[in-house]
Protein backbone atom coordinates (compact mmCIF):
# COMPACT_ATOMS: atom_id res chain seq x y z
CA UNK A 1 0.00 0.00 0.00
CA UNK A 2 3.28 2.27 0.84
CA UNK A 3 4.45 2.02 -2.27
CA UNK A 4 3.10 3.74 -6.05
CA UNK A 5 1.71 1.57 -8.33
CA UNK A 6 1.58 1.82 -11.99
CA UNK A 7 -0.62 5.26 -13.31
CA UNK A 8 0.38 7.31 -10.55
CA UNK A 9 2.21 9.57 -13.11
CA UNK A 10 0.80 12.94 -11.53
CA UNK A 11 2.41 11.59 -8.02
CA UNK A 12 5.77 11.25 -9.99
CA UNK A 13 5.55 14.58 -11.30
CA UNK A 14 4.88 15.99 -7.82
CA UNK A 15 7.50 14.27 -6.35
CA UNK A 16 10.00 15.68 -8.87
CA UNK A 17 8.74 19.23 -8.60
CA UNK A 18 8.33 19.04 -4.81
CA UNK A 19 11.25 17.20 -3.62
CA UNK A 20 11.00 17.69 -0.22
CA UNK A 21 7.11 18.72 0.47
CA UNK A 22 6.06 15.42 -0.23
CA UNK A 23 7.00 13.40 2.88
CA UNK A 24 5.00 9.99 1.57
CA UNK A 25 2.89 8.47 -1.40
CA UNK A 26 1.12 5.44 -2.08
CA UNK A 27 -1.53 3.61 -3.97
CA UNK A 28 -4.52 1.07 -3.37
CA UNK A 29 -6.92 -0.14 -5.56
CA UNK A 30 -5.54 1.76 -8.61
CA UNK A 31 -5.98 5.35 -6.43
CA UNK A 32 -3.02 7.39 -5.83
CA UNK A 33 -2.28 9.77 -2.67
CA UNK A 34 0.31 11.81 -1.30
CA UNK A 35 1.33 13.32 1.64
CA UNK A 36 1.94 16.87 1.62
CA UNK A 37 4.00 19.42 4.12
CA UNK A 38 1.15 21.22 5.76
CA UNK A 39 3.32 24.28 5.38
CA UNK A 40 3.57 24.16 1.76
CA UNK A 41 -0.54 22.63 1.48
CA UNK A 42 -1.35 26.00 -0.39
CA UNK A 43 1.58 25.84 -2.84
CA UNK A 44 1.39 22.64 -3.61
CA UNK A 45 -2.50 22.24 -4.54
CA UNK A 46 -1.91 25.66 -6.16
CA UNK A 47 0.86 24.21 -8.76
CA UNK A 48 -1.16 21.02 -9.26
CA UNK A 49 -4.07 23.31 -10.77
CA UNK A 50 -2.42 25.31 -12.73
CA UNK A 51 0.48 23.55 -14.30
CA UNK A 52 -0.87 21.56 -17.91
CA UNK A 53 0.87 18.05 -16.72
CA UNK A 54 -1.26 17.79 -14.35
CA UNK A 55 -4.62 19.99 -14.45
CA UNK A 56 -6.17 19.24 -11.76
CA UNK A 57 -9.27 21.65 -12.45
CA UNK A 58 -12.17 20.64 -9.45
CA UNK A 59 -11.54 19.97 -5.64
CA UNK A 60 -14.05 17.46 -5.31
CA UNK A 61 -13.83 17.10 -1.65
CA UNK A 62 -12.12 18.61 1.38
CA UNK A 63 -12.30 16.28 4.50
CA UNK A 64 -10.02 14.58 7.50
CA UNK A 65 -9.35 12.08 9.50
CA UNK A 66 -8.81 11.69 12.99
CA UNK A 67 -5.69 9.61 14.40
CA UNK A 68 -5.54 10.38 18.03
CA UNK A 69 -2.60 8.17 18.64
CA UNK A 70 -0.65 9.69 15.87
CA UNK A 71 1.28 12.14 16.10
CA UNK A 72 0.75 14.38 14.38
CA UNK A 73 -3.49 13.15 14.89
CA UNK A 74 -5.43 15.17 12.38
CA UNK A 75 -4.91 14.36 8.70
CA UNK A 76 -6.31 16.71 6.16
CA UNK A 77 -7.62 14.79 2.70
CA UNK A 78 -8.48 16.73 -0.91
CA UNK A 79 -9.64 14.99 -3.50
CA UNK A 80 -8.56 16.35 -6.41
CA UNK A 81 -10.28 15.88 -10.32
CA UNK A 82 -8.97 16.38 -13.63
CA UNK A 83 -11.21 17.13 -16.57
CA UNK A 84 -8.74 17.35 -19.35
CA UNK A 85 -7.03 13.89 -17.94
CA UNK A 86 -10.12 12.10 -16.63
CA UNK A 87 -7.79 11.30 -13.20
CA UNK A 88 -8.23 11.68 -9.62
CA UNK A 89 -5.63 12.25 -7.00
CA UNK A 90 -5.85 12.05 -3.14
CA UNK A 91 -3.58 15.28 -1.20
CA UNK A 92 -3.55 14.87 2.23
CA UNK A 93 -1.46 16.70 5.06
CA UNK A 94 -0.83 15.71 8.62
CA UNK A 95 -1.45 18.50 11.23
CA UNK A 96 -2.63 19.03 14.87
CA UNK A 97 -5.68 18.98 16.43
CA UNK A 98 -6.60 22.35 15.98
CA UNK A 99 -4.73 22.76 12.41
CA UNK A 100 -3.73 25.14 11.23
CA UNK A 101 -3.33 24.64 7.86
CA UNK A 102 -4.11 27.14 4.81
CA UNK A 103 -7.19 27.53 3.01
CA UNK A 104 -7.42 26.17 -0.46
CA UNK A 105 -10.32 29.05 -1.02
CA UNK A 106 -7.94 31.31 -3.30
CA UNK A 107 -7.79 28.77 -5.73
CA UNK A 108 -11.31 26.99 -5.51
CA UNK A 109 -14.84 28.05 -4.33
CA UNK A 110 -15.68 24.56 -3.27
CA UNK A 111 -13.23 24.65 -0.49
CA UNK A 112 -15.40 26.86 1.33
CA UNK A 113 -17.98 24.96 2.43
CA UNK A 114 -15.87 22.04 2.51
CA UNK A 115 -13.35 23.64 4.73
CA UNK A 116 -16.76 25.01 6.75
CA UNK A 117 -17.75 21.58 7.71
CA UNK A 118 -13.97 20.10 8.66
CA UNK A 119 -13.79 22.74 10.77
CA UNK A 120 -17.39 21.71 12.39
CA UNK A 121 -16.42 18.18 12.22
CA UNK A 122 -13.03 17.83 13.66
CA UNK A 123 -12.17 21.48 14.49
CA UNK A 124 -9.57 22.53 12.17
CA UNK A 125 -8.63 26.05 11.59
CA UNK A 126 -7.88 26.68 7.82
CA UNK A 127 -6.13 29.91 8.07
CA UNK A 128 -7.23 32.66 5.04
CA UNK A 129 -11.03 30.78 5.11
CA UNK A 130 -13.24 34.22 4.02
CA UNK A 131 -16.07 32.70 6.76
CA UNK A 132 -14.83 30.25 9.07
CA UNK A 133 -18.02 29.34 10.59
CA UNK A 134 -20.04 26.10 11.89
CA UNK A 135 -22.33 24.82 8.75
CA UNK A 136 -24.23 21.80 10.09
CA UNK A 137 -23.98 21.53 14.31
CA UNK A 138 -25.55 24.40 15.89
CA UNK A 139 -23.51 27.87 16.28
CA UNK A 140 -23.67 27.11 19.87
CA UNK A 141 -22.12 23.41 20.23
CA UNK A 142 -19.02 23.15 21.20
CA UNK A 143 -17.29 19.61 19.88
CA UNK A 144 -16.65 18.55 17.08
CA UNK A 145 -18.39 15.23 16.86
CA UNK A 146 -16.41 13.19 14.33
CA UNK A 147 -13.32 13.55 16.71
CA UNK A 148 -12.70 10.02 17.44
CA UNK A 149 -13.06 10.69 21.26
CA UNK A 150 -16.45 11.94 21.33
CA UNK A 151 -18.86 8.62 22.09
CA UNK A 152 -22.00 7.90 19.47
CA UNK A 153 -23.73 8.00 22.53
CA UNK A 154 -23.61 10.44 25.79
CA UNK A 155 -26.08 8.96 28.29
CA UNK B 1 -40.70 31.82 20.71
CA UNK B 2 -37.94 31.00 22.91
CA UNK B 3 -34.10 32.28 23.52
CA UNK B 4 -33.33 29.54 20.34
CA UNK B 5 -35.26 31.66 17.68
CA UNK B 6 -33.03 32.12 15.18
CA UNK B 7 -33.95 36.00 14.91
CA UNK B 8 -30.20 37.08 16.03
CA UNK B 9 -28.81 35.38 12.94
CA UNK B 10 -31.15 37.53 10.92
CA UNK B 11 -30.51 40.67 12.65
CA UNK B 12 -26.67 39.92 12.64
CA UNK B 13 -26.44 40.25 8.54
CA UNK B 14 -28.23 43.17 8.69
CA UNK B 15 -26.01 45.47 9.87
CA UNK B 16 -24.02 46.57 6.88
CA UNK B 17 -26.99 48.89 4.93
CA UNK B 18 -29.92 50.55 6.87
CA UNK B 19 -31.56 50.55 3.94
CA UNK B 20 -32.46 47.29 3.29
CA UNK B 21 -34.44 44.41 4.15
CA UNK B 22 -33.74 41.15 5.35
CA UNK B 23 -36.14 38.71 5.19
CA UNK B 24 -36.21 35.01 6.22
CA UNK B 25 -36.63 31.66 3.59
CA UNK B 26 -37.33 28.52 5.94
CA UNK B 27 -36.45 26.54 6.68
CA UNK B 28 -40.26 25.13 6.48
CA UNK B 29 -41.30 27.03 3.55
CA UNK B 30 -42.76 25.00 0.55
CA UNK B 31 -40.18 26.60 -1.76
CA UNK B 32 -37.18 25.42 -0.35
CA UNK B 33 -37.53 21.51 -0.66
CA UNK B 34 -36.98 20.46 2.59
CA UNK B 35 -35.34 22.48 5.85
CA UNK B 36 -33.08 24.68 4.14
CA UNK B 37 -33.05 28.22 5.84
CA UNK B 38 -31.87 31.17 3.42
CA UNK B 39 -31.24 34.64 4.88
CA UNK B 40 -31.74 37.49 1.89
CA UNK B 41 -31.37 40.43 2.41
CA UNK B 42 -33.02 42.69 -0.20
CA UNK B 43 -32.58 46.25 -2.00
CA UNK B 44 -36.50 46.57 -2.97
CA UNK B 45 -36.68 43.37 -4.83
CA UNK B 46 -33.08 42.97 -6.04
CA UNK B 47 -31.08 40.06 -3.27
CA UNK B 48 -27.82 42.25 -1.70
CA UNK B 49 -26.58 38.96 -0.26
CA UNK B 50 -28.05 35.60 0.10
CA UNK B 51 -26.70 33.67 3.24
CA UNK B 52 -28.51 29.74 2.64
CA UNK B 53 -28.36 28.04 6.59
CA UNK B 54 -27.81 24.57 6.71
CA UNK B 55 -27.87 21.48 9.39
CA UNK B 56 -31.69 20.93 10.06
CA UNK B 57 -31.62 17.70 8.76
CA UNK B 58 -27.83 16.75 10.25
CA UNK B 59 -28.27 13.34 11.76
CA UNK B 60 -24.16 12.57 12.17
CA UNK B 61 -23.83 9.49 9.08
CA UNK B 62 -20.72 9.91 9.14
CA UNK B 63 -20.10 9.28 12.94
CA UNK B 64 -22.68 6.65 12.46
CA UNK B 65 -20.99 4.71 9.87
CA UNK B 66 -17.75 4.33 11.95
CA UNK B 67 -19.71 2.02 14.16
CA UNK B 68 -21.78 0.24 12.37
CA UNK B 69 -21.05 -2.80 10.01
CA UNK B 70 -20.66 -2.06 6.31
CA UNK B 71 -24.02 -3.65 5.90
CA UNK B 72 -25.82 -1.85 8.43
CA UNK B 73 -25.05 1.18 6.95
CA UNK B 74 -26.95 0.66 3.93
CA UNK B 75 -30.16 1.37 5.46
CA UNK B 76 -29.08 5.09 6.23
CA UNK B 77 -27.99 5.47 2.49
CA UNK B 78 -31.82 5.58 2.08
CA UNK B 79 -32.11 8.52 3.91
CA UNK B 80 -29.65 10.89 2.18
CA UNK B 81 -31.23 11.82 -1.22
CA UNK B 82 -34.88 9.87 -0.08
CA UNK B 83 -35.82 10.94 -3.50
CA UNK B 84 -33.68 8.19 -5.27
CA UNK B 85 -32.54 6.04 -2.66
CA UNK B 86 -31.53 2.88 -5.18
CA UNK B 87 -28.63 4.79 -6.38
CA UNK B 88 -27.25 5.56 -2.88
CA UNK B 89 -27.80 2.09 -1.93
CA UNK B 90 -25.58 1.05 -5.48
CA UNK B 91 -22.90 4.02 -4.33
CA UNK B 92 -22.45 2.67 -1.31
CA UNK B 93 -22.52 -0.81 -2.07
CA UNK B 94 -19.77 -0.06 -4.88
CA UNK B 95 -17.60 1.32 -2.37
CA UNK B 96 -17.49 -1.57 -0.09
CA UNK B 97 -16.98 -3.51 -2.71
CA UNK B 98 -13.66 -1.48 -4.00
CA UNK B 99 -12.79 -1.88 -0.73
CA UNK B 100 -12.56 -5.20 -0.68
CA UNK B 101 -11.92 -5.92 -4.86
CA UNK B 102 -14.75 -7.43 -5.57
CA UNK B 103 -16.66 -7.25 -8.32
CA UNK B 104 -20.67 -8.31 -8.63
CA UNK B 105 -22.02 -11.03 -11.10
CA UNK B 106 -23.51 -9.46 -14.84
CA UNK B 107 -27.13 -9.65 -13.97
CA UNK B 108 -26.38 -8.07 -10.36
CA UNK B 109 -24.66 -5.06 -12.49
CA UNK B 110 -27.27 -5.09 -15.05
CA UNK B 111 -30.53 -4.91 -12.38
CA UNK B 112 -28.17 -1.80 -10.59
CA UNK B 113 -28.38 -0.17 -13.86
CA UNK B 114 -31.69 -0.34 -13.68
CA UNK B 115 -31.89 0.38 -10.07
CA UNK B 116 -30.14 3.42 -10.77
CA UNK B 117 -31.97 4.65 -14.08
CA UNK B 118 -35.36 3.91 -12.37
CA UNK B 119 -34.08 6.31 -9.32
CA UNK B 120 -33.12 8.94 -11.88
CA UNK B 121 -36.73 9.20 -13.28
CA UNK B 122 -38.32 9.66 -10.17
CA UNK B 123 -36.18 12.46 -9.05
CA UNK B 124 -36.48 14.00 -12.04
CA UNK B 125 -40.17 13.97 -12.10
CA UNK B 126 -40.19 15.41 -8.33
CA UNK B 127 -38.09 17.49 -9.51
CA UNK B 128 -39.91 18.97 -12.24
CA UNK B 129 -43.37 18.69 -10.76
CA UNK B 130 -42.25 21.04 -7.79
CA UNK B 131 -39.97 23.64 -9.27
CA UNK B 132 -42.40 24.00 -11.49
CA UNK B 133 -44.88 24.24 -9.40
CA UNK B 134 -42.49 26.78 -7.26
CA UNK B 135 -43.00 29.44 -10.28
CA UNK B 136 -47.21 28.63 -10.25
CA UNK B 137 -47.17 25.89 -13.11
CA UNK B 138 -49.30 23.50 -10.85
CA UNK B 139 -50.85 21.41 -13.76
CA UNK B 140 -47.42 19.74 -14.24
CA UNK B 141 -47.25 18.59 -10.94
CA UNK B 142 -50.19 15.89 -11.08
CA UNK B 143 -48.93 14.92 -14.08
CA UNK B 144 -44.98 14.05 -13.13
CA UNK B 145 -46.65 12.76 -9.72
CA UNK B 146 -48.91 10.45 -11.17
CA UNK B 147 -46.20 8.86 -13.29
CA UNK B 148 -43.92 8.68 -9.96
CA UNK B 149 -46.60 6.61 -8.61
CA UNK B 150 -46.35 4.44 -11.24
CA UNK B 151 -42.40 4.29 -10.76
CA UNK B 152 -43.00 4.04 -6.81
CA UNK B 153 -44.94 1.45 -7.23
CA UNK B 154 -42.56 -0.66 -9.29
CA UNK B 155 -39.82 -0.16 -6.79
CA UNK B 156 -42.13 -1.19 -4.02
CA UNK B 157 -42.91 -4.04 -5.94
CA UNK B 158 -39.43 -4.94 -6.30
CA UNK B 159 -38.02 -4.10 -3.14
CA UNK B 160 -41.32 -4.31 -0.86
CA UNK B 161 -40.73 0.03 0.10
CA UNK B 162 -41.06 2.55 -1.29
CA UNK B 163 -38.59 5.03 -0.11
CA UNK B 164 -36.31 2.61 2.78
CA UNK B 165 -35.32 0.08 -0.06
CA UNK B 166 -32.00 -0.76 1.22
CA UNK B 167 -31.71 -3.17 -1.83
CA UNK B 168 -28.34 -3.52 -2.48
CA UNK B 169 -25.86 -6.00 -0.69
CA UNK B 170 -21.76 -5.52 -0.27
CA UNK B 171 -22.04 -8.08 -3.25
CA UNK B 172 -25.48 -8.28 -4.85
CA UNK B 173 -28.69 -7.06 -4.34
CA UNK B 174 -31.02 -8.48 -1.49
CA UNK B 175 -32.76 -10.41 -3.86
CA UNK B 176 -33.68 -11.18 -7.64
CA UNK B 177 -35.86 -9.69 -9.96
CA UNK B 178 -38.78 -11.54 -10.95
CA UNK B 179 -39.55 -12.04 -14.76
CA UNK B 180 -43.39 -10.45 -14.40
CA UNK B 181 -41.21 -7.37 -12.57
CA UNK B 182 -39.35 -6.89 -15.46
CA UNK B 183 -42.73 -6.67 -17.74
CA UNK B 184 -43.81 -4.21 -15.81
CA UNK B 185 -40.55 -2.07 -16.05
CA UNK B 186 -40.86 -2.65 -19.62
CA UNK B 187 -44.24 -1.42 -19.54
CA UNK B 188 -43.62 1.58 -17.46
CA UNK B 189 -40.31 2.14 -20.16
CA UNK B 190 -42.79 2.11 -23.67
CA UNK B 191 -44.60 4.98 -22.09
CA UNK B 192 -42.57 7.08 -20.54
CA UNK B 193 -41.40 8.92 -23.84
CA UNK B 194 -44.94 9.55 -25.05
CA UNK B 195 -45.31 11.05 -21.07
CA UNK B 196 -42.20 12.87 -21.57
CA UNK B 197 -43.53 14.66 -24.77
CA UNK B 198 -46.54 16.12 -22.62
CA UNK B 199 -44.53 17.58 -19.97
CA UNK B 200 -42.52 18.97 -22.96
CA UNK B 201 -45.55 20.39 -24.56
CA UNK B 202 -46.75 22.14 -21.52
CA UNK B 203 -43.77 23.66 -20.72
CA UNK B 204 -40.82 23.66 -23.15
CA UNK B 205 -41.77 26.51 -25.30
CA UNK B 206 -44.47 28.15 -22.88
CA UNK B 207 -44.11 31.60 -22.65
CA UNK B 208 -44.48 32.35 -18.81
CA UNK B 209 -42.30 29.44 -18.40
CA UNK B 210 -39.63 31.07 -20.25
CA UNK B 211 -40.13 34.27 -18.60
CA UNK B 212 -39.35 32.95 -15.40
CA UNK B 213 -36.69 30.40 -16.15
CA UNK B 214 -34.51 32.02 -19.15
CA UNK B 215 -31.48 33.88 -18.33
CA UNK B 216 -31.85 33.58 -14.61
CA UNK B 217 -29.25 31.66 -12.44
CA UNK B 218 -26.55 31.78 -14.48
CA UNK B 219 -23.41 30.02 -14.20
CA UNK B 220 -20.46 29.89 -15.86
CA UNK B 221 -18.72 26.85 -16.48
CA UNK B 222 -15.73 27.84 -14.71
CA UNK B 223 -17.88 29.05 -11.61
CA UNK B 224 -19.90 25.70 -11.97
CA UNK B 225 -16.10 23.91 -11.41
CA UNK B 226 -14.73 26.16 -8.89
CA UNK B 227 -17.85 25.59 -6.60
CA UNK B 228 -17.29 21.50 -7.29
CA UNK B 229 -20.77 21.58 -9.10
CA UNK B 230 -21.66 18.37 -10.87
CA UNK B 231 -24.66 16.41 -12.30
CA UNK B 232 -27.20 18.59 -14.48
CA UNK B 233 -26.47 21.83 -13.03
CA UNK B 234 -22.76 21.42 -14.19
CA UNK B 235 -23.87 19.73 -17.47
CA UNK B 236 -26.27 23.09 -17.88
CA UNK B 237 -23.60 24.89 -17.72
CA UNK B 238 -21.79 23.38 -20.95
CA UNK B 239 -19.52 20.77 -18.85
CA UNK B 240 -19.87 17.50 -20.47
CA UNK B 241 -18.80 14.88 -17.44
CA UNK B 242 -20.43 12.35 -16.21
CA UNK B 243 -19.64 9.72 -13.83
CA UNK B 244 -21.10 7.16 -15.52
CA UNK B 245 -19.11 7.95 -18.81
CA UNK B 246 -15.43 9.34 -17.20
CA UNK B 247 -15.31 6.53 -14.41
CA UNK B 248 -18.06 3.66 -15.76
CA UNK B 249 -19.16 1.17 -13.17
CA UNK B 250 -21.78 -1.37 -13.04
CA UNK B 251 -21.22 -2.12 -16.63
CA UNK B 252 -22.57 1.38 -17.79
CA UNK B 253 -19.72 1.33 -20.74
CA UNK B 254 -22.00 -1.32 -22.86
CA UNK B 255 -24.74 1.18 -22.93
CA UNK B 256 -25.00 3.38 -25.69
CA UNK B 257 -26.56 6.97 -24.19
CA UNK B 258 -25.89 11.03 -24.54
CA UNK B 259 -24.75 12.89 -21.78
CA UNK B 260 -27.08 16.40 -22.75
CA UNK B 261 -25.14 19.55 -22.17
CA UNK B 262 -26.61 23.13 -22.32
CA UNK B 263 -25.09 26.34 -23.53
CA UNK B 264 -26.43 29.21 -20.86
CA UNK B 265 -25.99 27.69 -17.68
CA UNK B 266 -29.22 29.12 -16.65
CA UNK B 267 -32.20 27.42 -15.28
CA UNK B 268 -33.76 27.10 -18.70
CA UNK B 269 -30.95 24.94 -19.52
CA UNK B 270 -31.32 22.88 -16.35
CA UNK B 271 -34.42 22.23 -17.31
CA UNK B 272 -34.01 20.83 -21.29
CA UNK B 273 -30.40 18.53 -19.47
CA UNK B 274 -32.67 16.99 -16.90
CA UNK B 275 -35.75 16.25 -19.44
CA UNK B 276 -33.44 15.12 -21.90
CA UNK B 277 -31.71 12.79 -18.88
CA UNK B 278 -34.96 11.40 -18.61
CA UNK B 279 -34.94 9.87 -22.16
CA UNK B 280 -31.46 8.54 -22.21
CA UNK B 281 -32.31 7.02 -18.70
CA UNK B 282 -35.93 5.60 -20.84
CA UNK B 283 -32.85 4.04 -23.44
CA UNK B 284 -30.72 2.71 -21.20
CA UNK B 285 -33.43 0.98 -19.22
CA UNK B 286 -34.68 -0.34 -22.72
CA UNK B 287 -31.26 -1.27 -23.24
CA UNK B 288 -30.95 -3.37 -20.15
CA UNK B 289 -34.10 -5.14 -20.42
CA UNK B 290 -33.21 -6.22 -23.62
CA UNK B 291 -29.82 -7.53 -22.70
CA UNK B 292 -30.57 -8.41 -18.71
CA UNK B 293 -28.35 -12.02 -18.61
CA UNK B 294 -29.47 -15.15 -16.38
CA UNK B 295 -27.09 -16.12 -13.80
CA UNK B 296 -26.91 -15.38 -10.02
CA UNK B 297 -27.42 -12.26 -8.51
CA UNK B 298 -24.53 -12.68 -5.86
CA UNK B 299 -20.91 -13.37 -5.14
CA UNK B 300 -20.07 -16.37 -4.47
CA UNK B 301 -18.38 -16.11 -1.40
CA UNK B 302 -19.70 -16.85 1.93
CA UNK B 303 -17.60 -14.78 4.33
CA UNK B 304 -19.28 -11.82 2.77
CA UNK B 305 -22.47 -12.75 1.41
CA UNK B 306 -25.90 -13.65 3.13
CA UNK B 307 -27.56 -17.25 2.61
CA UNK B 308 -30.45 -17.48 1.04
CA UNK B 309 -33.32 -17.01 3.18
CA UNK B 310 -35.02 -20.36 2.62
CA UNK B 311 -31.93 -22.10 3.72
CA UNK B 312 -31.32 -20.49 6.41
CA UNK B 313 -34.75 -21.44 7.94
CA UNK B 314 -34.19 -25.28 7.14
CA UNK B 315 -30.71 -25.78 7.94
CA UNK B 316 -28.32 -25.09 11.31
CA UNK B 317 -25.33 -24.12 9.24
CA UNK B 318 -27.09 -21.65 6.96
CA UNK B 319 -28.68 -20.17 10.25
CA UNK B 320 -25.42 -19.69 12.27
CA UNK B 321 -23.71 -18.34 9.05
CA UNK B 322 -26.75 -16.06 8.94
CA UNK B 323 -26.27 -14.84 12.37
CA UNK B 324 -22.65 -14.53 11.91
CA UNK B 325 -23.18 -12.06 9.23
CA UNK B 326 -25.70 -9.83 10.72
CA UNK B 327 -24.21 -10.04 14.09
CA UNK B 328 -20.29 -9.89 13.56
CA UNK B 329 -20.30 -8.16 9.92
CA UNK B 330 -16.98 -8.78 7.50
CA UNK B 331 -13.97 -7.56 7.89
CA UNK B 332 -12.63 -5.22 4.60
CA UNK B 333 -8.87 -4.99 4.03
CA UNK B 334 -7.16 -2.08 5.28
CA UNK B 335 -6.99 0.85 2.38
CA UNK B 336 -8.70 3.78 1.37
CA UNK B 337 -10.85 4.09 -1.05
CA UNK B 338 -13.05 7.03 -3.27
CA UNK B 339 -15.80 5.58 -5.08
CA UNK B 340 -17.92 8.08 -7.11
CA UNK B 341 -21.30 7.63 -8.64
CA UNK B 342 -23.87 9.45 -11.04
CA UNK B 343 -27.24 9.92 -8.59
CA UNK B 344 -29.36 11.79 -10.29
CA UNK B 345 -27.93 14.88 -8.32
CA UNK B 346 -24.62 15.17 -9.51
CA UNK B 347 -21.81 13.11 -8.14
CA UNK B 348 -21.76 11.12 -5.18
CA UNK B 349 -18.71 9.81 -3.56
CA UNK B 350 -17.73 7.50 -0.67
CA UNK B 351 -14.43 7.77 0.94
CA UNK B 352 -13.74 4.87 2.84
CA UNK B 353 -11.06 4.37 5.48
CA UNK B 354 -10.67 1.21 6.45
CA UNK B 355 -8.04 -0.28 9.45
CA UNK B 356 -9.17 -4.00 8.39
CA UNK B 357 -11.84 -3.86 10.70
CA UNK B 358 -15.57 -4.71 10.22
CA UNK B 359 -16.73 -0.97 10.20
CA UNK B 360 -15.14 1.84 8.51
CA UNK B 361 -12.49 3.40 10.60
CA UNK B 362 -13.94 6.61 8.34
CA UNK B 363 -16.40 7.14 5.86
CA UNK B 364 -16.61 10.66 4.19
CA UNK B 365 -19.61 10.93 2.38
CA UNK B 366 -19.21 13.07 -0.60
CA UNK B 367 -22.51 14.80 -0.96
CA UNK B 368 -23.54 15.87 -4.91
CA UNK B 369 -26.66 18.13 -3.74
CA UNK B 370 -24.16 19.83 -0.96
CA UNK B 371 -21.96 21.27 -3.44
CA UNK B 372 -24.59 22.03 -5.65
CA UNK B 373 -26.20 23.92 -3.08
CA UNK B 374 -23.12 25.96 -2.50
CA UNK B 375 -23.26 28.07 -5.47
CA UNK B 376 -27.04 29.22 -4.36
CA UNK B 377 -25.42 32.32 -3.34
CA UNK B 378 -23.51 33.28 -6.59
CA UNK B 379 -26.50 32.57 -8.71
CA UNK B 380 -29.34 34.49 -6.48
CA UNK B 381 -27.50 38.17 -5.30
CA UNK B 382 -28.17 40.83 -7.81
CA UNK B 383 -31.21 38.76 -9.00
CA UNK B 384 -34.76 39.43 -8.20
CA UNK B 385 -36.04 37.92 -5.10
CA UNK B 386 -39.00 36.18 -6.86
CA UNK B 387 -36.31 33.90 -8.75
CA UNK B 388 -34.60 32.53 -5.59
CA UNK B 389 -37.49 30.17 -5.61
CA UNK B 390 -36.46 29.34 -9.08
CA UNK B 391 -32.28 28.90 -8.68
CA UNK B 392 -32.91 26.73 -5.38
CA UNK B 393 -35.87 24.68 -7.77
CA UNK B 394 -33.38 24.48 -10.72
CA UNK B 395 -30.71 23.14 -8.15
CA UNK B 396 -32.66 20.48 -7.06
CA UNK B 397 -31.48 20.02 -3.25
CA UNK B 398 -32.48 17.66 -1.16
CA UNK B 399 -31.81 18.00 2.43
CA UNK B 400 -31.30 14.48 3.34
CA UNK B 401 -28.14 14.34 1.17
CA UNK B 402 -26.87 17.83 1.78
CA UNK B 403 -26.87 18.14 5.54
CA UNK B 404 -26.62 14.04 6.13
Amino acid sequence: MRTLAEGAQAVLKLQARFKDAVTEAGSFRDQHWAVIDAKRWLEVAGWLRDDESTDYNVLVDITAVHWPHRDPPVEIVAHLYSHSRNDGLRLKARVGDAGPIASLTPLWKSADWNERETFDMFGVVFTGHPDLRRILMPDDYTDHPLRKELPLYRG
Amino acid sequence: MNGTCPREAVIEIATERPDTLTINMGPSHPATHGVLRVVLELDGETVVSCRPDLGFLHRGMEKIAENRTYLQFIPYTDRMDYLSPLAANVGFALAVEGLLGIEVPARCQVLRVICCELARIGSHLVWLGTSALDLGAATMFFHTFKDREWHYDLIEDLTGARLTTSYTRVGGVAHDATPEWLKRVRAFVDAMPGRIDDYEALLTKNTIWLKRTQGIGRLSAADALSFGVTGPVLRASGVSYDVRKAKPYSGYQNYDFEVPVGTEGDVYDRYLVRIEEMRQSVSILDQALKTIPGGPVNVDDPKIFLPEKPKVLRSMEELIHQFMIVTEGFACPAGEIYVATEVPKGELGFYLVSEGGKSPYRCRIRSSAFNNLSSLKHQVEGELVADVVACIGSIDPVMGEVDR
